[in-house]
């Protein structure tokens, strides 16, 4: 009996893995991640084209006696070592004795961050009062400069590069367990909301009644819930070499997350599990909302409260991953619907391996339960509802 | 299983066997206490109205979903889910997915039910190419028109030769044409030893095909059994047209016989049969001369049978407004 649910799970699995990964919605679902990337692309470069015209700061200079290109030539000296760069300063006016120069009434007329007058024993920096915070001792050092005239000796620095320290390695494994616990909800989520929409079109197909009398329940959930997995696996192999084949061409770097504390290997294969444990246990939970509602408003309203759910869930996770050592930690891995979030982020903070087999199994039980009382609420619930009602007719029969 | 549904004793040549089967929905019984005996190899028809229960019958039946109370029993089986491999459905709502192709979608229904992909693949162009179809054997299930679609479930249905075919309103949606073709189908299933379970509201085909039925109404069965012994619940009409218009022979007639008189003298009577059988009618219209121009003797159509049994449920029903209120809903 054993053998017919499986493989009765399987024939369900295959039909509905090929009819997802051969349909239209599975190519816009593999380009789905393109999307940020494109809109992130051009409001990237938008805004980089903006920053641009926005950061060329110029600071107007007016001063007597040729001291106006004595201080331009100083900051040209040095702004090449100051982290960040200098704001480029243009000679607006050589004044003679006796100019007057109104600054404030430059400042209106022209686009200008600031305006240097004065002289270089006592520059007048006219400014907003952030920009006077800023650049006072920037001014104040160019005009030192540009008075003796003197090149500055700056002494070499040696550098001793250390790989990482134990704070920066410390805050590095914490984001990459953020980054994890991210990206293991957005795809439970997707995935979740794959499933159930598979379920709802086969309900409004009408295929569900055949289905219920041909195979157990149980079955015909665990062959949804696999298939979807099975479709993940696909997606994330599309995406991973996708992203394989950027890095190699060289379009994109890999980004700098901190090595986790188990390795990147062991870390891809336990995200994998706690994936898959995530994706089984949110997925029967949305099964069995699928078999009581019939629309997709239905699935909609009923659903709400599982997304909910699975958003606390998350954000339960995160908030104990900023607490380490707490009960809070210890809950959120003992949890069964927290703990794949969890225990995802200990992986990326810890090396010790056994907890994780031990969470497996525990999430592997919780799994079974909560897909056997979902297949049975599904069983309950999804053939209720039979015909639209309709007037009884004595004249026809 | 309810305390008082216990097993029928003669249930070795039974297909299915049911007995105080009850099924509610949010409090209310859309099936209360149904009671059913389908021998191995027979055509057997569950009529009713709609929304008398044919439809939760027979998923209780199938094990699609549980009774609340009774005891079931289908192929020897008292899960019937563990039998559902010898077993072909074809549900009222029809349903396939509209981008399978045919001889796939066939194959699928094949496969759900035990026969290999590849083997369930052959098997479908075969039935295909028997039923005619062999055309739409690579079309998608969406390009097909709605009859067509049927037909490919209905041969979807029976794919894997089963044992017990269950057709829920098989006649409904279907053209003249192939309502013959599948009463022909139903026949030719029994006859290769196959027992057929249909449901119907329509009189004419289970009076034409059935061995036996299950008059339906308000979730209750008031009949079950052979349709002979149904059509036998009402005594036969005579139509009796005689030369006089009165005399001792008159009191041979019941009292509530119906007449109309002939413009140029005699008469025509309608009733019902007495009880006493057409001989001593005959032989007192005889001794009487009451002069029999013609004399019809029409037994009772399975038609007039069922709208007096499910007339009389219906009856009862009104007196339990509680546990039938909801059957429509389902």
């Amino acid at each position: 009996m054993l053998s017919h649910r499986l493989q009765a799970a399987w024939v369900v699995a295959r039909r509905d893995f090929v009819a997802v990964v051969f349909s239209k919605a599975f190519i816009f679902f593999l380009l789905g991640p393109l999307f940020p990337i494109v809109v992130g692309f051009f409001a990237g470069a938008i805004g980089a084209s903006v920053q641009q015209n926005l950061d060329r700061v110029v600071v107007g200079v007016a001063m007597p006696d040729g001291q106006g290109d004595l201080l331009v030539k100083a900051r040209d000296a040095l702004a090449g070592h100051m982290e960040g760069g200098a704001p480029d300063f243009v000679v607006l006016d050589r004044l003679h004795p006796g100019d007057r120069f109104d600054a404030r009434r430059i400042l209106k007329d022209k686009r200008l961050a600031a305006v240097v007058t004065g002289t270089l024993d006592a520059p007048v920096l006219t400014a907003t009062r952030e920009r006077i915070d800023d650049w006072n001792g920037m001014v104040a050092l160019f005009a030192a400069r540009a008075k003796t005239g003197e090149p500055a000796v700056f002494p070499p620095v040696r550098g001793d590069v250390v790989a990482t320290s134990a704070a920066r390695e410390h805050s590095g494994q914490v984001l990459t367990a953020q980054a994890g616990q991210v990206l293991l909800f957005l795809l439970t989520m997707l995935l979740a909301g794959m499933v159930l929409s598979n379920l709802v079109e086969e309900k409004a197909n009408k295929i569900i009644e055949v289905l219920a009398a041909s195979i157990p329940m149980d079955a015909l959930f665990l062959g949804k819930l696999f298939a979807m997995l099975a479709v993940s696996i696909v997606g994330i192999a599309v995406w991973g070499a996708g992203y394989g084949v950027m890095v190699l061409a060289g379009l994109r770097s890999i980004p700098l997350l901190a090595a986790p504390a188990v390795g990147w290997p062991l870390f891809l294969v336990l995200g994998f599990l706690y994936f898959a444990m995530a994706y089984l246990l949110l997925g029967a939970m949305f099964l069995a909302i699928g078999g009581m509602a019939n629309t997709v408003r239905e699935v909609q309203t009923l659903s709400m409260p599982a997304t909910m759910l699975q958003l606390i869930v998350f954000f339960f996770a995160s908030f104990a991953l900023a607490r380490p050592g707490t009960w809070l930690e210890r809950a959120a891995e003992i949890f069964p619907v927290s703990s794949p979030y969890a225990m995802l982020a200990r992986a990326a903070q810890h090396a010790a391996l056994l907890p994780h087999l031990g969470a497996l199994c525990w999430q592997a039980l919780w799994v079974a339960v909560i897909v056997r009382g979902g297949a049975l609420l599904f069983r309950r619930t999804v053939m209720k509802s039979g015909p639209a009602p309709r007037r009884r007719r004595a004249s026809a029969v | 299983m309810g305390k008082d549904a216990e097993p029928l004793a003669e249930n070795i040549d039974l297909a299915i066997e049911a007995r105080g089967l009850v099924k509610r929905f949010d409090g209310t019984a859309a099936v209360d206490g149904v009671d059913i005996s389908v021998p191995r190899g027979a055509i057997y028809g569950v009529l009713g109205p709609n929304g008398a229960g044919k439809t939760t019958t027979l998923r209780m039946l199938l094990g699609i979903i549980d009774p609340d109370a009774g005891y079931r029993r289908v192929l020897e089986h008292e899960r019937p889910t563990e039998v559902a491999r010898r077993i072909g459905y074809l549900p009222e709502e029809r349903g396939l997915y509209p981008s399978m192709k045919s001889v796939e979608a066939i194959a699928f229904l094949a496969a759900l039910r035990g026969v290999p992909l590849a083997q369930g693949r052959l098997r479908a162009r075969e039935l295909l190419e028997e039923a005619g179809l062999s055309y739409a054997a690579d079309r998608q299930i969406r390009q097909l028109s709605k009859g067509m679609a049927q037909q490919v479930q209905l041969l979807g249905t029976l794919v894997h030769d089963p044992d017990l075919v269950v057709l829920d309103e098989p006649f409904s949606g279907l053209d003249a044409l192939n309502q013959g073709r599948l009463e022909q189908l139903i026949r030719s299933l029994a006859a290769r030893g196959a027992t057929v379970l249909f449901s119907t509201h329509v009189i004419a085909h289970a009076e034409r095909m059935c061995d036996q039925v299950a008059i339906i109404a308000g979730g209750k069965v008031p009949f079950a059994g052979p349709v002979d012994v149904a059509r036998d619940r009402l005594r036969p009409q005579v139509r009796l047209e005689t030369r006089a218009r009165d005399g001792q022979w008159r009191a041979a007639l019941p009292v509530d016989a119906r007449c109309d008189l002939k413009s140029g003298g005699g008469a025509f009577w309608y009733f019902t049969l007495p009880e006493t059988g057409v001989e001593p009618l005959l032989r007192a219209l005889i001794e009487g001369e009451a002069g029999i121009l013609s004399l019809s003797i029409e037994r009772a159509g399975l038609h007039d049978a069922f709208v007096a049994i499910a007339g009389e449920a219906a009856a009862r029903a009104l007196e339990q407004p509680e546990t039938d209120a909801g059957k429509e809903r389902h």
